[in-house]
């Protein structure tokens, strides 16, 4: 490790103002930092400093840490998915893991590239340090898009909602929405045959050969995509080979849906991670399966054929599609979230809330954890504002009393 | 009286430097309804110049016979006897355009940059630097709703004036028309995109 600190020492010359390679000097920074603590602006060598190990650095890499259940039970599922679907009857553990690897690792390529490539450009151009941010985008947004999404869609969608979500306000800490959920809603709504239906859920190709390819025509919804096509009350949900899907099936994850979302305890392994770490926020979890049980029980109480969904009950409602890993990992974006604790839990209440209507109500979309969780991304400064006002008559009333 | 401006920086500025779209972010709404295609948004286009330059001349002509109180009344139906006559116009001789623009050609009525114009220039100036401004100030507009239209056209369905452009071989080798482009959130972002540039290349316009 030493003689790379001493080249990089060396080399550190040329990138600073005067220097040959000054202008990559933002580039040169992002990998030196990337690999040691830095030293040069964030940790000033004169005058009392605060010490916590807790950068913006550390979080993110505590987040990807706690996204590797939900990723390896990914890579499984997507092997095991390919498996049902030509019809095995064993499932070689490492072969699986081998096919779900090499059918993501082009996605997570492609998205770190055109994310990180943004970013960099950027950095370069406004003359400021490469931020850390993306580094939990590239692998989230992998793992809440079907399986086998185009890459070039997949590299579209990163760089619209880099560009247009995160560095137009300002690069990150500043933006408004989620920018990862912005890059599914992206191909949610630009490419709507390729993004739900039920040809997508499974990965049909042969992944570099390391399986044999699906025969064409082959499909399969996800759970919540054959509820919502269901005529009155859903009776059976049925697998990729046609048996019946148990909501203990569901809970592990094993059923067709988005690369990594479907394994509701692999989330709560995640989930477990973050809060020991102390970087999700309890609160917001906790309201909005909250906010989701509530949903799902009315609606499961007023049951009606219009609305097949409303037929599930409340606690499989949270098992299935997107819910789960939108309440963990995507409610709780400190950037895009609530800042104060009161409007956190009516946050997260809501997100619960409007997932369930939009899943149970709007026939047309199956599900709608996405789309909750970016409407309260646009109304969360309007809830800490509201709190604020509240906190600030609360405290005027006392004076006056 | 305003200060005397040039007859030409009348009919020229709305271009660019005094985009009633750009600049003064008016009219939005029409650029957001009617440019899903070329054909209808530069059909809106001719017929916002054409309402928005007769109105002006009609209203120059008799500002100062139109009472102050009652301006905005007179300004109104001036507008909707040309906005009739131009969606006569177009049901006679363009119907299938008509169709596609269904309401939008009414709504010219309550476009912001007509009202605007009135109140801005023609309520203070002679016929003809009326009549200049508000050709001008139509093309602005019109530049604006083709560049949407023509970028929101060939990305959401792959045609321009109803012509496919992209080549069927791109299809077959994967490429999906951006069903996002269709949508009118879209129109709102290539319009902040060409702000963007305009802004980029006009130092002066930028906010501070």
């Amino acid at each position: 490790m030493s003689a790379l600190r001493k080249y990089l020492d060396r080399i550190k010359p040329h990138f600073e103002p005067g220097g040959k390679y000054q202008k990559f000097n933002s580039a040169f920074d992002a990998f030196e930092s990337f690999l040691y603590t830095p030293r040069t602006r964030s940790a000033v060598a004169t005058a009392a400093q605060i010490h916590d190990s807790m950068d913006s650095k550390r979080a993110m890499i505590i987040v990807v840490l706690a996204l590797m259940p939900c990723f390896f039970f990914g890579m499984y599922n997507t092997g095991y998915q390919h498996w049902l679907a030509n019809g095995a009857t064993d499932f070689p553990f490492w072969q699986l893991m081998a096919y779900g690897f090499l059918t993501v690792l082009p996605r997570v390529a492609v998205a770190y590239i055109v994310g990180l490539g943004i970013e960099f450009i950027v950095a370069q151009w406004r003359h400021e340090e490469v931020q850390e941010g993306f580094l939990v985008t590239g692998i989230l947004v992998p793992m809440i898009c079907p399986p086998e999404v185009s890459l070039w869609m997949l590299a579209l969608a990163v760089a619209f909602s880099v560009i247009f979500v995160k560095e137009v306000f300002g690069g990150t800490g500043y933006n408004v929405l989620n920018v990862a959920l912005v890059s599914r809603a992206f191909l949610f709504f630009a490419y709507p045959a390729q993004m739900s239906g039920d040809k997508v859920w499974v990965a049909t190709s042969s992944a570099f050969g390391t399986a044999a390819p699906v025969a064409d025509g082959f499909s399969c919804a996800t759970p919540l995509g054959q509820i919502a096509t269901a005529a009155g009350a859903p009776d059976v949900i049925t697998g990729v080979n046609g048996t019946a899907v148990t909501a203990w099936d569901a809970f592990l994850g094993l059923i067709p849906g988005s690369f990594g979302e479907t394994s509701t305890l692999c989330i709560i392994i995640g989930a477990i991670i973050l809060l020991a770490a102390g970087i999700a926020n309890w609160r917001i979890i906790v309201s909005v399966f909250a906010g989701g049980l509530l949903m799902g029980w009315i609606a499961n109480v007023f049951a009606s054929p219009l609305y097949p969904a409303s037929y599930i009950p409340a606690v499989d409602q949270l098992l299935y599609g997107g819910f789960a890993f939108a309440a963990v990992f995507m409610a709780t974006d400190p950037v895009t979230a609530c800042r104060t604790t009161a409007g956190k839990w009516v946050y997260g209440f809501l997100i619960g809330v409007i997932a369930i209507i939009i899943r149970t109500y709007n026939t047309g979309y199956p599900e709608g954890a996405m789309l909750a969780v970016l409407l309260m991304n646009c109304f969360a400064p309007l809830i800490d504002w509201c709190v604020v006002q509240a906190n600030i008559r609360h405290r005027l009333n006392r004076i006056a009393q | 009286m305003a200060e005397k401006i040039s007859n030409k920086s009348v009919l020229f500025n709305p271009f660019s430097k005094d985009n009633p779209v750009l600049v003064q972010i008016l009219g939005i709404c029409s650029v957001l309804a009617v440019t899903v295609k070329l054909e209808p948004a530069i059909v809106m286009g001719l017929s916002v110049i054409a309402v928005l330059a007769f109105s002006n001349v009609i209203i120059s002509l008799i500002r100062t016979t139109i009472p102050t109180n009652i301006r905005i009344i007179v300004q109104l139906v001036v507008v909707a006897g040309l906005v009739v006559m131009v969606s006569q116009f177009l049901e006679a001789y363009a119907y299938a355009v008509s169709k596609q623009l269904s309401v939008f050609i009414s709504l010219i009525i309550t476009n912001c940059i007509l009202m605007g114009r009135l109140e801005a220039f023609a309520m203070a100036n002679r016929p003809w630097p009326s009549f200049l401004d508000g050709v001008g100030n139509g093309i602005g507009y019109s530049i604006i709703l083709v560049i949407v239209a023509f970028f929101r056209e060939l990305l959401g369905s792959g045609t321009l004036l109803g012509y496919q452009v992209v080549p069927d071989a791109a299809y077959e080798a994967g490429y999906v028309n951006n069903g996002l482009m269709i949508l009118p959130p879209m129109a709102l972002i290539v319009v902040a995109c060409i702000i963007w540039v305009h802004r980029s290349f006009n130092k002066d316009l930028q906010d501070k």
